[in-house]
């Protein structure tokens, strides 16, 4: 006999203000195969925990039902509190009564009627559950980091402190990542590449860390504790191991009219180039689009000059297959595209730039040597204007809808600096809010205004158009509500940043979600920040929403703490609601494992009775237990109706439909 | 005393929701959070993933007096089991016209994709899903008639 007992929370008034609970408590009572219902105001909290058990133990319960908050929440929380008091955790089952019911219901009675369906569901559901046993895994102690900017640098050297193995896989030539290209950081104004490039020299020396530059992810097998990924090291056509970094092949090469990305194509550099000084490694990659000798077969000279003999011509992608218990994704961002945005005339004037742009005409090592020179004809621009928000926080299509967060700090960085180091510019910033909560990052934001005379505009920029070579910036302002053009001689956008494109590839290896605006989606939005719902696979620094370098690295730490915690252990629980086969029904049609994308199905031949003393010889299906991830899909194919879920059995989801449609 | 009401109780139809653990099970949760509402009548069963649902479950659906069956999966290309969905859309495919000749209209099966992040689709796919059903009103079509005699 089923003893079902029945427990529903009210969470404070979250689920009692608009749902009935102790009415829905009551109704259970009378439920075939309920023993024991009850109501409390939190069920989560120790003494809810402790009601449940006890329930358990005095009425002798096989099976309960917690009418509660989603089970993404709570479910491995009662798990737990069943597993305790000695029932198997697998015959529990939550009712979503707040996220699914008294949520987004308004009306009582409504909401406590489908409070009751949704309660009853659970039980007809749980009265079907069988006790299932956790299976274990073994945890390969490596991780993977993909993206070396600072967010998978600093989350590299965490994991790599607490001794373990990490990897970075990092697309471009060298790590570093955006960060390296900037000048000075707020809120302190140290020079960005003397607090960055120690770090990644730690990286280059760190025993533990593998650094694989110029090199990407091309497939993802496996699951948390064991995943297997194939990553192609894209030929560079420098043997990173000869390869001394003495740059004489830059200087000798004749193709040098590449444009220089590093420095936001504001210069070139020749085809095989470092892509700058402090590159870690510190090794030379040809641009095969550049190159003459890659391209037409004539050229050589940098292999005639390099003195180590580290160039090879015919060097091929290779790939590689490595196991990692944990993946951490980096991939940061990049500024949008300023295309749609036509009126800010980027496109059609050299001085009209971006603030990305800004950072390397301010930096020592940028194509101007840090003197601040204009595009156009390398003169000091006396007046220049900022105009803030550009594609972000817009709605109309043309830009991004969110706050890209960053912009007002830099902003406010770059006209202090330029005050600083030119006093006689004037300065002037369109902005539509001015937004820098963080600890000094107001007060940043005021010496602005009131030390440097930064002159701020609350109002938005019509257009930017040139007139006799200089750059009109048209616009509103709101507080003196009147409109003004401003003669500059330079324009700074602060443009939108967004997820770095190739993001999208690596959600679909990672099967990790993404949103409507390629960030990756984290497993919850307060209280699992830095984990993607897919186990074993964590969020460090932009690709998971806009942020500075902060919070960035605080980001990049959390995720290093939760990929030691995962590594350190030796085994992990698997996953015990998988499929399996009824064997006195399957006919080895092999169509099952032809669905599953895990290949966890195989066939063997079994003998069976068959009744008189005869016995036969069949080919069947068998489910690996540790591979097998539980979608389903081969329950549903299988034409015999042979294969079930655990868990999620034909007949617990045909009684939970009954329940519903139950008048 | 008792009332006599002559007037038609407002039809509401009573329907199904099969949500993927992964997507849209989270999304409908986000919904919740973000208080965005749908109608009462939408009643969400969990699945690991939308290629568990077996067209079986549908028709158990119909049978048992459901008027409008919906199943919600990850978006193409991202299903948490890589391949999932796109066996759902297949299967789906056949089944629901399959049921449109039997006369259950296709308006009243649906397939629709929800990420975890898009708890604003989740609310805007229900009502209008809500609003459809309503229109077409009950259905009748393959439902054991024992189910709704006692309306
Ligand atoms: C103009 C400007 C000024 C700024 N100034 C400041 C400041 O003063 N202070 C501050 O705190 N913040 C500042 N920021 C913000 C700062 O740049 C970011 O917070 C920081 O760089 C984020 O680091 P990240 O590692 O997340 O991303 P990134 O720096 O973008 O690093 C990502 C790395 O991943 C690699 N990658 C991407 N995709 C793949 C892939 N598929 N496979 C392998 N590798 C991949 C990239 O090549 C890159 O190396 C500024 C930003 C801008 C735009
Ligand atoms: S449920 Fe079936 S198809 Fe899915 S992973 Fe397991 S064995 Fe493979
Ligand atoms: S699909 Fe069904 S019958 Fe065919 S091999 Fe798989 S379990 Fe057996």
């Amino acid at each position: 006999m089923q003893r079902i007992g029945v427990f529903i929370c009210w969470c404070g008034s979250n689920i009692a203000a608009t749902v009935d609970v102790q009415k829905v408590a009551e109704v259970m009572k009378s439920e075939p195969g309920v023993v024991y219902s009850a109501d409390y105001q939190y069920m989560c909290s120790e003494n809810g925990q402790q009601l449940i058990k006890q329930a358990i133990k005095e009425h002798n319960l096989t099976g309960i039902v917690v009418g509660s908050c989603s089970p993404r929440m709570h479910e491995a929380t009662f798990r737990k509190t069943a597993e305790a008091a000695g029932l198997n955790p697998y015959m529990v089952e939550i009712a979503n009564i707040r996220e699914h019911c008294s949520w987004i219901h308004k009306d009582m009675d409504e909401a406590t009627e489908k409070a009751i369906i949704l309660v009853r569901t659970a039980i007809a559901k749980v009265k079907l559950n069988a006790p299932l046993m956790a299976g274990e895994s073994p945890v390969v102690k490596r991780a993977l980091v993909i993206g070396g900017g600072i967010a998978g640098i600093q989350a590299a050297l965490d994991i790599a402190d607490a001794g373990f193995e990490v990897d970075i896989v990092e697309k471009n030539a060298t790590i570093g990542g955006r960060m390296a290209q900037l000048d000075k950081t707020f809120p302190t104004l140290d020079c960005s590449a003397c607090i960055l490039t120690p770090k990644m020299v730690d990286c280059a020396q760190h025993e533990k860390i593998d650094i694989l530059s110029y090199s990407e992810v091309e497939e993802v097998k496996g699951f948390v504790g064991n995943f297997s990924v194939k990553i192609r090291r894209k030929a560079r056509y420098v043997d990173e191991t000869k390869c001394t970094g003495c740059k004489i092949c830059m200087e000798k090469c004749p193709s040098k009219k590449g444009l220089n990305s590093f420095n936001m194509d504001l210069n070139t550099r020749p085809a095989i180039h470092i892509p700058f000084a402090q590159a870690i490694p510190n090794v030379a990659v040809i641009d095969p689009e550049q190159c003459i000798k890659l391209k037409t077969g004539k050229c050589g000279i940098c292999q005639k000059f390099c003195g180590a003999g580290a160039i090879d011509y015919e060097q091929k992608d290779t790939f590689i297959e490595r196991e990692y218990g944990a993946i951490v994704v980096a991939t940061g961002y990049k500024p949008i595209n300023l295309d749609a945005f036509n009126e800010y005339g980027y496109n059609d004037n050299k001085d009209v730039i971006t603030s990305l742009e800004l950072e390397r005409l301010m930096n020592a090592a940028g194509p101007t040597n840090g003197v601040l020179l204009r595009p156009s004809d390398g003169e000091h621009p006396k007046v220049i204007t900022f105009i803030q928000c550009v594609g972000s926080r817009d709605s109309s299509g043309c830009g991004k809808p969110y706050c890209s967060k960053i912009c007002c700090m830099y902003t406010a960085k770059h006209a202090m600096l330029i005050r600083e180091k030119y006093p006689d510019t004037e300065v002037h910033v369109f902005y539509i809010d001015v937004r820098t909560p963080g600890k000094n990052y107001d007060e940043f934001y005021r010496r602005a205004v009131e030390q440097y005379g930064v002159d701020y505009i609350k109002g938005m920029v019509g257009k930017v158009y040139n007139e006799n070579g200089k750059l009109m910036v048209q616009g509103s302002n709101l507080i003196d509500n009147e409109q003004i053009t401003i003669e500059s001689d330079l324009v700074v956008l602060a443009a939108a940043i967004e997820p770095e494109p190739s993001v999208r590839k690596v959600a679909t290896l990672l099967t990790a979600s993404i949103d409507t605006n390629n960030f990756l989606t984290e497993s919850h939005a307060k209280l699992r920040p830095v984990e993607s719902p897919t186990a074993g696979v964590y969020l460090a620094g932009v690709c998971q929403g806009p942020k500075d370098i902060p919070e960035t690295v605080s980001q990049a730490s959390a995720c290093a703490a939760k990929v030691i915690g995962l590594l350190a252990k030796d085994k992990l629980k698997t996953n015990p609601c998988v499929a399996i086969p009824d064997e006195s029904m399957c006919n080895g049609c092999s169509q099952c494992a032809n669905v599953c994308a895990y290949g966890a199905i195989t066939y063997e031949n079994k003998e069976f009775r068959l009744g008189g003393g005869k016995t036969e010889i069949r080919r069947v299906a068998c489910v690996n237990p540790a591979v097998c991830q539980g979608c389903g899909a081969c329950t549903v194919t299988c034409p015999s109706g042979a294969m079930d879920l655990k868990g999620f059995s034909s007949k617990q989801i045909m009684s939970e439909v009954e329940a519903i449609c139950k008048k | 005393m008792q009332e006599v009401t002559t007037e038609k109780k407002e039809f509401t139809p009573n329907i199904v929701a099969f949500c993927c653990n992964w997507c849209s099970y989270a999304g409908a949760d986000l919904a919740g959070s973000s208080r965005l509402t749908y109608p009462a009548n939408v009643k969400i069963i969990r699945v690991p993933c939308s290629c568990r649902v077996n067209p079986m479950f549908v028709l158990k659906a119909f049978q048992q007096g459901a008027d409008g069956v919906i199943l919600c999966g990850c978006h193409p290309g991202d299903c948490h089991y890589v391949t999932g969905n796109y066996y759902t859309r297949r299967r789906m495919a056949l089944l629901f016209s399959f049921l449109n000749y039997m006369g259950i209209e296709k308006e009243r099966t649906r397939v629709e994709w929800v990420s975890a992040a898009e708890g604003a689709r989740f609310s805007a796919v229900m009502n209008d899903f809500v609003k459809t059903v309503t229109e077409l009103g009950e259905n009748k079509r393959l439902t054991d008639l024992r189910v709704k005699e006692g309306e």
